[in-house]
């Protein structure tokens, strides 16, 4: 079974919730990126997901768009991503990766999904990339048992949301504002109305990213989503590898576990 | 020209090429749309909008009305006699889009999509620029039809081009540099398309040039496409034929894509793109998306695109700010597999030249983007004898270079 899977079935059987961190590969350089991922993962995250950087990425606010341009500056190319978390010593936590389909494209869509699934990935965000667009990745995404994230927005109608969710194979990535990434002080209860909307539409696990920074946060998103996912405001604190910032990562990550 | 003569055009054009793109927005193999799901509500309301504005003869008519009576339209077609001589071969016209209110075709594609905003009840309006043409053309039709405007700008070029950040503050728009990445027009372009992503309820992107997701390239193009018919006609009228061969710039390539659709169907007719040839042929030093770069993503759109072996996008380089991006429209990729506009380049140097060369000898500064098609407009002339005619888009004037080509010259015009 596909990890992404196997998480999720365990997760509902116990009644918990996944907490999904996102880390910029690369920023600072590849090693801490392992370390902080490893650290994430010990402190009891349940999937990471691993942003490959890249030069125009259109949905990411400021923090995770400096995180890429850092992060490229470094030299941080593709191949050295996989490579890199080949050797990710823990085993037993789902990654999933979040890259634009310039860089899929680029390298050419089976060689990307077989790498990733060689590295250890177990499935594919790709933000650029709708539904209309995506049917020939999922093919060969599903033949490869290869979960490709689908997303839904606030302004997705909710026809093309059904169908979106319908398309979609490990979870689905709800954005909870219309909008960049980033860090928010609430929020919009909307959302609310369309996980639990969704949430009579489709089995598959609904998790929520864009704005989720704080406990509270999590706290409201518990009770109608499967997971969340926190990218900012991790990035925010990864941007420098040393004790201080790995102390704040777990500290952050302990304190939104807790409620979740 | 009357939208009766439009519609008799478009019906005689009925060619595979002219009848792009597909309903998904796609040129052949290009276009499409890779955005943020977030956008695709406000895309396919805009396709709908646009699709109903094309078919009514209301819109179609308030759009001429303002081409004619504030734009200044029709350009004039022009014989450099001049220039003609200096080449010493074929007649060579002059599509004088520099003559338009503005100085530049950004005009016509701002004040069809401020009339498009307006026909979808969004108040806001934001542009991307470079140099600032289409920055300023937007915060003119946005002043025009009292909206509000946003124009995102790098921090690099709004540095290099205070003569039009001033002009649109003056203008009543807000000029926000951008500071990440490259921090010039690629990056502008991210940003505006950010700004959209959080507030697509009351505000309309203008995109200047015909990139982006679909269906903002065929509708760039269609309202570009006004310089085309116009020069069309005109060669009818003045020429009593079609010109042999139409040449015009292209960076994102709307001039060009609204100069050549209306000669898709001319077979006859040699149609020719120039890209920018920078300083050298490494990448990074030049523009020259469909002679070097390969079929990838960026900014919405598949289309040709200089990019590195993983993707990313690459830096650019032309004198020319308007040339200066690392895409090129759908359109463009298409027209060049199918063989039907052949595209060529022209450098820094030879460009610098011709800014020159043309304003001595017509009395017409042109902008540097323009100096590009004219230097290789001239080369084709020469090649050709003296009854076959050329005709060059004259797509801007120059007074927004002058600073650039003065500093290159060593020479310092007094700072604002």
């Amino acid at each position: 079974m596909n990890p992404i899977d196997a998480l999720f079935q365990r997760l509902r059987a116990h009644g918990r919730k996944a907490f999904m961190p996102f880390l910029t590969a690369g920023d600072p350089d590849l090693a801490a990126t392992s370390r902080f991922a490893a650290a994430l993962a010990e402190c009891g995250a349940d999937l990471l997901e691993i942003g490959f950087p890249y030069s125009d990425p259109i949905a990411d606010g400021p923090v995770i768009q400096a995180s890429y341009t850092r992060a490229l500056e470094r030299g941080a190319r593709v191949e050295n991503i996989f490579e890199t978390f080949s050797h990710f010593p823990v085993h037993n936590i789902p990654l999933v990766a979040m890259a634009s389909y310039s860089l899929i494209h680029r390298l050419g869509a089976e060689t990307f999904l077989d790498r990733a699934a060689q590295s250890g990935f177990s499935g594919a965000i790709v933000p650029d990339l709708p539904f209309e667009e995506s049917e020939p990745l999922s093919r060969l995404a599903a033949a490869r048992d290869f979960k490709l994230i689908h997303l839904v927005a606030p302004t997705t109608p909710r026809e093309r949301a059904r169908a979106i969710a319908q398309r979609s194979t490990g979870f689905l990535y709800c954005v909870s504002v219309a909008g960049i990434t980033g860090e928010r002080d609430r929020l919009p209860t909307e959302l609310i109305d369309q996980l639990a909307w969704l949430r009579g539409q489709t089995d598959i696990p609904l998790c929520v990213g864009f704005g989720v920074s704080k406990p509270e946060h999590v706290r409201t998103l518990r009770e109608v989503a499967d997971g969340v996912i926190v990218g900012s405001a991790f990035v925010r604190l990864m941007a420098n590898d040393d004790p201080q910032s790995l102390d704040a990562v777990k500290s952050l990550a302990r304190s939104l576990i807790e409620v979740l | 020209m009357p939208q009766k003569v439009i519609q008799a055009h478009e019906k005689i054009m009925s060619s595979v090429l002219a009848n792009q793109p597909d309903v998904r927005g796609r040129f052949g193999p290009y276009g499409g749309r890779y955005v943020p799901e977030t956008l695709m509500a406000a895309l396919a309301q805009l396709d709908d909008e646009y699709a109903k504005a094309r078919a009514d003869d209301r819109f179609q008519s308030e759009f001429e009305h303002y081409l004619k009576t504030y734009v200044g339209r029709p350009s004039m077609l022009y014989f450099a006699e001049r220039l003609t001589e200096e080449a010493g071969g074929a007649r060579i016209f002059l599509k004088r889009e520099d003559m338009n209110h503005t100085g530049a075709h950004k005009i016509n594609n701002c004040i069809g999509q401020a009339l498009l905003a307006k026909r979808m009840g969004k108040p806001r309006i934001i542009a991307e620029t470079g140099a600032g043409q289409h920055g300023v053309a937007s915060a003119t039709a946005a002043a025009l039809f009292g909206m509000s405007c946003q124009v995102y700008m790098g921090e690099e070029d709004v540095r290099r081009q205070q003569l039009n950040v001033f002009k649109m503050k003056a203008l009543g728009a807000t000029v926000t540099p951008v500071t990440s990445g490259s921090r010039t027009l690629r990056d502008a372009t991210n940003e505006a398309m950010r700004d959209w992503m959080a507030s697509v309820a009351h505000t309309h992107y203008i995109i200047g040039s015909v990139v982006g997701p679909h269906p903002f390239p065929r509708i760039v193009r269609d309202f570009q496409s006004v310089i085309g018919r116009e020069a069309r006609e005109q060669c009818l009228e003045q020429l009593g034929r079609l010109p042999d061969t139409v040449v015009a710039s292209v960076g994102g390539g709307s001039n060009a894509a609204g100069m050549f659709y209306a000669f898709l169907d001319d077979a006859q007719v040699e149609l020719v793109g120039v890209e920018a040839a920078g300083r050298g042929e490494g990448l990074g030093q030049h523009a020259a998306t469909l002679s070097h770069g390969k079929p990838g993503v960026l900014h919405g759109t598949f289309s040709y695109v200089l990019q590195d072996s993983d993707g990313q996008t690459a830096a650019v380089h032309s004198i020319s700010a308007g040339l200066d991006y690392p895409g090129v429209g759908p359109e463009h990729s298409f027209w060049k597999d199918t063989g039907r506009v052949r595209y060529t380049q022209v450098g820094d140097e030879e460009a610098l030249r011709m800014f020159s060369t043309c304003s001595r000898l017509e009395g017409v500064l042109p902008a540097l983007e323009t100096a590009h098609a004219v230097a290789e407009g001239m080369r084709l002339a020469s090649q050709r004898g003296r009854q076959d005619a050329v005709l060059i888009c004259f797509s801007g004037r120059g007074d927004k270079d002058c600073y650039e080509v003065a500093r290159l010259q060593g020479e310092e015009i007094g700072s604002l």
